[in-house]
C-alpha cells in the first residue's frame, strides 16, 4: 500500500533523510519511531504530498506522490502533529469545508460527518466554534477531519499530542478498529514508546537513516537477554572497571550506565559486590523499544 | 446531480467509499468549484463573526478622507482613493489571514485534498474579493457628502468596477502573501510597495501636476487606471480614459489571477509549506 524506496532529502546541504526504503502492507499499522530531527517530519511531509523529495521514490496505493499527487490526495487521510483548524468556525462547519475539498457534498457528506462525529464523541459538540475546544477536544477534530473521505490510507504525525491517557487509549482503540474492520493503512509517527509497541511493525529512524525495521517483538530481540542500568557518580570510569572484569560492553547515557546482559540478576549480584559502594541505584529491565534504539544509535528517542 | 444514494451500504455502515468511485460519481466541475464555494463561503463567515473589522476597515479611510478632503476643501477630488485605499485595506486584512493559515494550519489541510491549487486560490481570492467589494461599497455610500450624487444609471457599473478593483487588490495581496512565513513581511511590502503605490496613483494628486519619474511611475502603475476609472464613473477628475483604464484594470486582475494560481501550483522542496 506504502512503497518508498531509496528517498533522501536534503535542506541545502542538511541531510535530512538518507535513502529510507520500506513498504507497508495493506491494513497494516506501521509506526515510525524517532526522536526530534529524527526525519520524521520530513518523510511525513514527503508522504503526504507536501513536499518533493530530492531523490528516491515514494508511491501510496500505486500513485507516485511527487508524479500524482491529486491521487495520492484522493486516497490519503492526514492528522497533523500542529493544528489544522479553523478556530472560527465550529467543529460541523470545519468538517464540512473538509468535506467539500475532498469533493464530497449532500446527503453523502452529512452522513459521513454524522459517523466520524458520533465516533469521536464530538456529536454534542458539533456546533460549537472550535477556538471554545479544549485541546483534547480539538485533537478529536483533527482526527475527524482525517477520517471523513473514508481513506485508504491514514498519515497521522503525533496525533496523540495533548491526548490525555484516556483519549489517547480510545484514539487507539478506533485506530486498530479502522485497520480491522475496514483494512484502513495506518502510518504513523510517534515518540511514544506504548504507542509505538501497539503498532503491527516499526521504522525506527535517526539522524534522517532507518536503523532498524521489523515488528516490536523482533526489535526487542535484537538485544539478547536484559538491559541492567546503574545510576552511579562517575559513569564512565566505572563503566571501563566493569568491562576490564567481567568482559562485557557497557555504555553511558544519558548519565547512566547501561549493559546488555544475558541472565541480568546473576550479573546485578556480582557487580554490586564487586564495587561496593561505588552504586547508587540498579534497575533490570527486559529490552524495550527505548533500549533498541539505544543499542542501535547510542542515543535516547527523548 | 451525481451523488451516493442514501441506501448505499457504505453511508450506513461507515465503511470506506471506494475513491475511485467517488472519483466517478463526483462530476469534475462540481469538484472544482466545492472548494470554491466552500473557502469563499468560509471568508465571509469568519468576517461576520468579528464585524469589528468592518469598522476598522471603513473607518480609517473614511477619517483620512474627510482630514485631507475638508482641509484642502475638496472632498470630490480624494474620493475615489479613499474608496480604493478601504478596499486596499480590506484586501490586505484579507490576505494576511492566508499567512495565519500556514501558521495555524488550515492552509495545510487544503494542501492535502485532491481540491486544485487554482481552485483554492481562486475561493480564497473570490471570498477576499467579496469582502473588499462591501467594504467599498460601504464607504461609496458616502458619496453624497462629496457632492457626488449616485444616479441610478452609473450605479451598476460603479459597483462592477469597484469589485473589480477588489478583485485586482486581493490578488495582488495574495501573490504577495502566499509564499510569507510572517505578517511582520507583509506589513513591510504593505508599507513599502502598497502603500506607496496608491499614493502615487492618482489618489493624491492628479497625473497631470505630477513631476519628473513620479509622473513616469504613475503611468506604469495599474491602480492609476483604476482609480480613474472609478472618477469617471463618479463624474470626477480623471486622467486615463475610461476605456484604457477599464482594460488596463482588468488586464491586471487577471494577470494575477494566473499569477494566483502559478504559485498555488509550484511544488515545494523546503520546509516552509
Amino acid at each position: 500500500m506504502i512503497a518508498v524506496e531509496a528517498l533522501s532529502h536534503r535542506y541545502g546541504s542538511r541531510v535530512a533523510l538518507s535513502d529510507v526504503t520500506f513498504h507497508v502492507d495493506e491494513g497494516a499499522i506501521f509506526g515510525i519511531l524517532a526522536p526530534n530531527g529524527g526525519g520524521k517530519s520530513t518523510l511525513f511531509r514527503i508522504l503526504s504530498t507536501m513536499m518533493a523529495p530530492s531523490s528516491g521514490t515514494a508511491r501510496i496505493a500505486g500513485f507516485d506522490v511527487t508524479r500524482d499527487p491529486a491521487e495520492v490526495r484522493r486516497r490519503i487521510g492526514v492528522v497533523f502533529q500542529t493544528q489544522s483548524l479553523d478556530k472560527a468556525l465550529t467543529v460541523a462547519e470545519n468538517l464540512r469545508a473538509q468535506g467539500h475539498l475532498h469533493g464530497l457534498s449532500g446527503s453523502t457528506l452529512s452522513s459521513r460527518m454524522e459517523h466520524v462525529m458520533a465516533r469521536l464523541g464530538l456529536l454534542d459538540r458539533r456546533n460549537d466554534l472550535v477556538e471554545t475546544l479544549s485541546g483534547g477536544m480539538r485533537r478529536r477534530v483533527e482526527i475527524a477531519k482525517g477520517l471523513l473521505h473514508s481513506p485508504l490510507v491514514l498519515l497521522m504525525d503525533e496525533a496523540s499530542t495533548g491526548l490525555d491517557p484516556r483519549a489517547r487509549l480510545e484514539l487507539w482503540q478506533y485506530v486498530e478498529e479502522l485497520r480491522d474492520r475496514e483494512r484502513v493503512t495506518i502510518l504513523l509517527t510517534t515518540h511514544i514508546l506504548d504507542e509505538a509497541d501497539r503498532c503491527d511493525r516499526l521504522l525506527l529512524l535517526h539522524q534522517g537513516k532507518i536503523v532498524a525495521q521489523g515488528t516490536p517483538a523482533e526489535l526487542r530481540s535484537r538485544i539478547g537477554g536484559d538491559v541492567v542500568i546503574l545510576d552511579v557518580s562517575d559513569p564512565a570510569a566505572l563503566g571501563q572497571k566493569i568491562e576490564a572484569r567481567f568482559g562485557v560492553r557497557t555504555s553511558v547515557v544519558d548519565q547512566v550506565l547501561r549493559i546488555e546482559i544475558q541472565n541480568g540478576h546473576r550479573f546485578i549480584t556480582e557487580v554490586v559486590e564487586a564495587f561496593p559502594g561505588a552504586i547508587d541505584s540498579v534497575r533490570l529491565q527486559k529490552p524495550s523499544l527505548e533500549d533498541v534504539f539505544v543499542h542501535e544509535t547510542g542515543a535516547l528517542i527523548e | 446531480m451525481n451523488r451516493l444514494t442514501a441506501t448505499e451500504p457504505s453511508e450506513l455502515t461507515g465503511k470506506r467509499l471506494e475513491p475511485g468511485t467517488r472519483a466517478r460519481l463526483i462530476g469534475r466541475a462540481n469538484a472544482f468549484w466545492l472548494p470554491v464555494v466552500t473557502l469563499w463561503h468560509r471568508e465571509l463567515v469568519r468576517f461576520w463573526r468579528q464585524k469589528s473589522r468592518v469598522l476598522g476597515v471603513v473607518a480609517s479611510p473614511l477619517v483620512f478622507w474627510l482630514l485631507i478632503g475638508y482641509g484642502s476643501g475638496d472632498l470630490g477630488r480624494f474620493f475615489a482613493g479613499a474608496l480604493v485605499l478601504t478596499v486596499l485595506f480590506s484586501a490586505i486584512f484579507s490576505t494576511i489571514s492566508i499567512i495565519e493559515d500556514r501558521r495555524e494550519g488550515f492552509l495545510l489541510s487544503m494542501m492535502v485534498s485532491p481540491a486544485s491549487r487554482v481552485s483554492i486560490a481562486l475561493g480564497k481570492i473570490l471570498g477576499a474579493s467579496t469582502l473588499a467589494w462591501i467594504q467599498g461599497l460601504i464607504f461609496l455610500a458616502f458619496a453624497p457628502l462629496a457632492g457626488v450624487h449616485l444616479s441610478s444609471p452609473d450605479l451598476l457599473p460603479l459597483v462592477l468596477v469597484v469589485f473589480l478593483v477588489s478583485f485586482t487588490l486581493t490578488g495582488l495581496g495574495f501573490v504577495i502573501a502566499w509564499r510569507m512565513n510572517s505578517t511582520q513581511g507583509f506589513h513591510a511590502v504593505m508599507n513599502l510597495l502598497l502603500v506607496p503605490m496608491w499614493m502615487v496613483s492618482g489618489s493624491l494628486f492628479p497625473m497631470s501636476t505630477a513631476h519628473g519619474w513620479v509622473r513616469a511611475l504613475m503611468w506604469i502603475n495599474p491602480l492609476t487606471y483604476s482609480i480613474a476609472a472609478l472618477n469617471h464613473l463618479l463624474h470626477l477628475d480623471s486622467g486615463p480614459r475610461l476605456s484604457l483604464s477599464l482594460a488596463v484594470t482588468c488586464s491586471f486582475g487577471l494577470l494575477l489571477l494566473i499569477l494566483s494560481g502559478a504559485l498555488a501550483n509550484q511544488k515545494t522542496t523546503h520546509s516552509s509549506a
